[in-house]
C-alpha cells in the first residue's frame, strides 16, 4: 500500500514476479515443517531414506506416540501435561504480576514509577541465556533443583519485564478521565484496578498471555538444566534426549514434535484473530 | 487529571495525601501493586546477575578459559554469527516488508504461512532442520544427489558448513519476527507522504530512499541493536544444530558458557565465557534503554 505499483493495476509481468516470490517465501517457511511431517508419515525405519514426500505414509507413528510404546516416550502423557501445567502456572504469574505492576506504574504514578520500568526493561534485553549458570546456582541455593516450579519461576522471571512493558505502552492510551471519575466516585486503587484497569485491557491481557503461554511451553534450555527426573521433564526436553544418539527413532521424534507444535500454533493464529499484531505491539518502539 | 507525584502541591487527589508522611496514599497502594514483581526481580533477576558477578570475580578463571584454543574459536564464531547472522536477517527483513506492506488476500495468507517458523517452537523444528541436513542420509542432500548426481556437503560435520547452517537455521527462525516488525512500521507511514513523493515524480526507488526509509530508519536501527543482544543468547539455534561439534568448533559464546559449566562442572569459566559478551552487552543494553525511553 505504500508502493506506486498498488495506485495503478499492476502489470502481468509484476505480477508473476511476486508469485514467484512468494512461493519462494512460502517454500522456505515450510519446508522444515513440511519435513517434519513427512517424516512423521513414514515408518519409523524408513526415516534414513530421505524421501520428498512419504512413500509408504502410515499412522502408525501416531498411535505409537499416544499409547507411549516406546522407551524414548513411555512418559509422552505425563510430560505433555508438565508442559500444560508448568505454562498455565507461570501465564498466571506473569499477568498478576505485570497488571499489578503496571497498573501501579501507569495509573498511580508514584515517584519511584520510573525506576521500576526501567529496571523491567533492562531485566527485558538481558538474554536469558546469560544468567542461566548463576540462575541454576540460585535455584540450588533456594532448594528448588528438580523441582518444576523453579522452571515456573523461570518463565515469571523472564516474561513478566516484556509484559509489564508491553501494557504500560497501552495503559497510557486509556483516558485518566476514568480514574478521576472513579476516584470521585470513592473508588480505591483496589477497585480502580479490578473494575477499571483489568477490564479495559482485556485484549493486550490477551496478547501478554500468549507470549507468556509460548515462551513457557517452548523453553528447552532452562528446562533441561533445571528438571532431572523424566516425570518431571517437559516435551522439549524429552525431544531433545533423541539427539542422543542418531539410532534414535527419530521419526517418532517427529511424530511427537508434531503433537507438541500443534497447541502453540492454534493459539497464535486465534490470538492474531483477537488483536491484529497486538503480540509484536509495543515490543520495538523507536 | 493526576500529575507525577513530584507536583504533590498541584494535584487534585492531594487531599489524600497528608503532609510529611514518607509516601502518599496512592503511592503506599503503588508499593503494595509493585511487590510480586519486584520479589520476582530481586530474587530472580538481581540476586543471579550479583552472583554472576561473584563468579566471574574468581580471576583463577581467566587464565583458564583465555588459554583455552577453543574459547579464541568461539569468539571468532560469536563474531561471524552476530556480523552475519544478525546482518543477513535485517537486510532480508527489510527487503522483505516491501512485499508483505503490498495490499491483498494473496500477501495475507503467504504471511500467515510466513510466520509459522516463528510460532513453532524451536526443538521440532530445529531438530527436523538437524535430520534435513544430515549428509548420508538427509533430505537435502538426497535432493542434491538426484538433481546434480554429486554428493551435497557436510552440512553439520564440517565447521564452515556448520556456521552456515547455524546462520541459515537462525534467519529462518527470527526473520519472520523482525519483518512483521519493519512492516508494522512501514504500515504507520502516513499516506499522504507518498502521495506528495509521487506527484513530484518519485519513482518507487526514490520513494523508498526519501520517504520509507528515513520514517523507519529509528525502528530498523533499534531492532538491528535489539536483535544482535537476543542472537548473542541464541543458544538453540547452535546447540540443537550441531551441538557446537564437530570438535566443539562451532560454539558461541552462549553455548560454550554452558559447556564449561554443565559438562565440565566449571561454573567460574562458564560465567567469565558468557561475560566476555558485557564489552558488546552493556552498551547496547545503555543505548537501547536511551532510545526506547526518549520514546515515550
Amino acid at each position: 500500500m505504500n508502493d506506486a505499483s498498488t495506485a495503478l493495476p499492476r502489470r502481468l509481468h509484476e505480477t508473476v514476479l511476486l508469485g514467484v516470490l512468494g512461493l519462494v517465501i512460502v517454500v522456505w517457511s515450510l519446508l522444515p515443517i513440511y519435513h517434519m511431517v513427512v517424516l512423521s508419515l513414514t515408518p519409523p525405519r524408513e526415516g534414513f531414506a530421505g524421501h520428498l514426500w512419504p512413500v509408504n505414509p502410515t499412522l502408525a507413528n501416531y498411535v505409537t506416540v499416544l499409547t507411549q510404546a516406546d522407551y524414548y516416550l513411555a512418559q509422552f502423557w505425563q510430560q505433555l501435561g508438565n508442559s500444560a501445567l508448568i505454562a498455565v502456572a507461570a501465564t498466571a504469574m506473569v499477568l498478576l504480576c505485570s497488571l499489578m505492576a503496571s497498573f501501579a506504574i501507569s495509573r498511580l504514578r508514584p515517584r519511584f514509577g520510573s525506576l521500576v520500568s526501567y529496571l523491567a526493561l533492562v531485566a527485558y534485553f538481558v538474554p536469558a541465556t546469560f544468567l542461566a549458570i548463576p540462575f541454576y546456582q540460585v535455584m540450588g541455593t533456594y532448594g528448588l533443583l528438580g523441582n518444576q516450579l523453579s522452571l515456573v519461576l523461570c518463565v515469571v522471571a523472564f516474561a513478566t519485564p516484556y509484559a509489564i512493558w508491553v501494557l504500560q505502552q497501552n495503559a497510557h492510551t486509556l483516558p485518566d478521565e476514568l480514574d478521576d471519575a472513579a476516584r470521585i466516585d470513592g473508588a480505591g486503587p483496589l477497585q480502580m484496578f479490578t473494575l477499571i484497569y483489568v477490564p479495559l485491557m482485556l485484549p493486550t491481557i490477551v496478547a501478554v498471555g500468549a507470549f507468556a503461554l509460548m515462551l513457557s511451553w517452548n523453553e528447552y534450555l532452562y528446562a533441561f538444566l533445571l528438571l532431572s527426573d523424566e516425570s518431571r521433564f517437559t516435551i522439549p526436553v524429552m525431544l531433545g534426549q533423541f539427539m542422543a544418539d542418531d539410532a534414535a527413532p527419530w521419526p517418532l521424534l517427529m511424530t511427537s514434535g508434531v503433537i507438541y507444535m500443534l497447541p502453540p500454533t492454534a493459539l497464535y493464529y486465534v490470538a492474531r484473530q483477537f488483536q491484529s499484531s497486538g503480540m509484536m505491539s509495543g515490543s520495538v518502539k523507536g | 487529571m493526576t500529575t507525577p507525584a513530584t507536583n504533590n502541591a498541584l494535584a487534585p487527589s492531594a487531599d489524600l495525601r497528608r503532609r510529611g508522611q514518607l509516601l502518599s496514599f496512592e503511592e503506599a497502594w503503588a508499593l503494595f501493586f509493585i511487590l510480586p514483581f519486584a520479589l520476582v526481580f530481586v530474587l530472580f533477576i538481581a540476586y543471579p546477575i550479583a552472583y554472576a558477578l561473584y563468579l566471574g570475580s574468581d580471576l583463577s578463571a581467566y587464565p583458564r578459559v583465555l588459554t583455552d584454543p577453543i574459547y579464541l574459536l568461539t569468539l571468532q564464531n560469536t563474531f561471524v554469527f552476530i556480523v552475519f547472522g544478525v546482518g543477513l536477517k535485517m537486510l532480508l527483513a527489510l527487503a522483505l516488508s516491501s512485499f508483505f506492506v503490498l495490499p491483498g488476500r494473496g500477501v495475507r495468507v503467504i504471511s500467515a504461512l510466513f510466520l509459522l517458523p516463528w510460532v513453532a517452537p524451536h526443538i521440532p523444528s530445529i531438530l527436523s532442520i538437524r535430520w534435513m541436513l544430515n549428509s548420508d542420509w538427509g533430505m537435502i542432500n538426497t535432493l542434491i544427489f538426484k538433481l546434480f548426481h554429486v554428493d551435497g556437503p557436510a552440512w553439520l560435520t564440517q565447521p564452515s558448513y556448520g556456521m552456515l547452517s547455524i546462520i541459515t537455521v537462525h534467519i529462518w527462525k527470527y526473520l519472520p519476527f523482525w519483518t512483521m516488525i519493519i512492516v508494522a512500521a512501514r504500515l504507520g507511514i502516513p499516506k499522504d507522504l507518498y502521495e506528495a513523493a509521487k506527484i513530484d515524480g518519485a519513482s518507487p526507488s526514490q520513494q523508498f530512499r526519501h520517504v520509507t526509509f528515513p520514517a523507519i530508519a529509528g525502528v530498523f536501527l533499534t531492532s538491528t541493536m535489539l536483535s544482535a543482544i537476543w542472537s548473542l543468547g541464541d543458544f538453540n539455534s547452535i546447540y540443537l544444530l550441531t551441538g557446537g561439534g564437530p570438535m566443539e568448533r562451532t560454539n558461541t559464546l552462549a553455548t560454550m558458557g554452558i559447556r564449561y559449566a554443565f559438562r565440565k562442572a566449571d561454573f567460574e569459566a562458564g560465567v567469565v565465557t558468557m561475560m566476555s559478551a558485557l564489552p558488546v552487552l552493556v552498551p547496547l543494553i545503555i543505548v537501547l534503554l536511551r532510545r526506547l525511553r526518549e520514546q515515550r
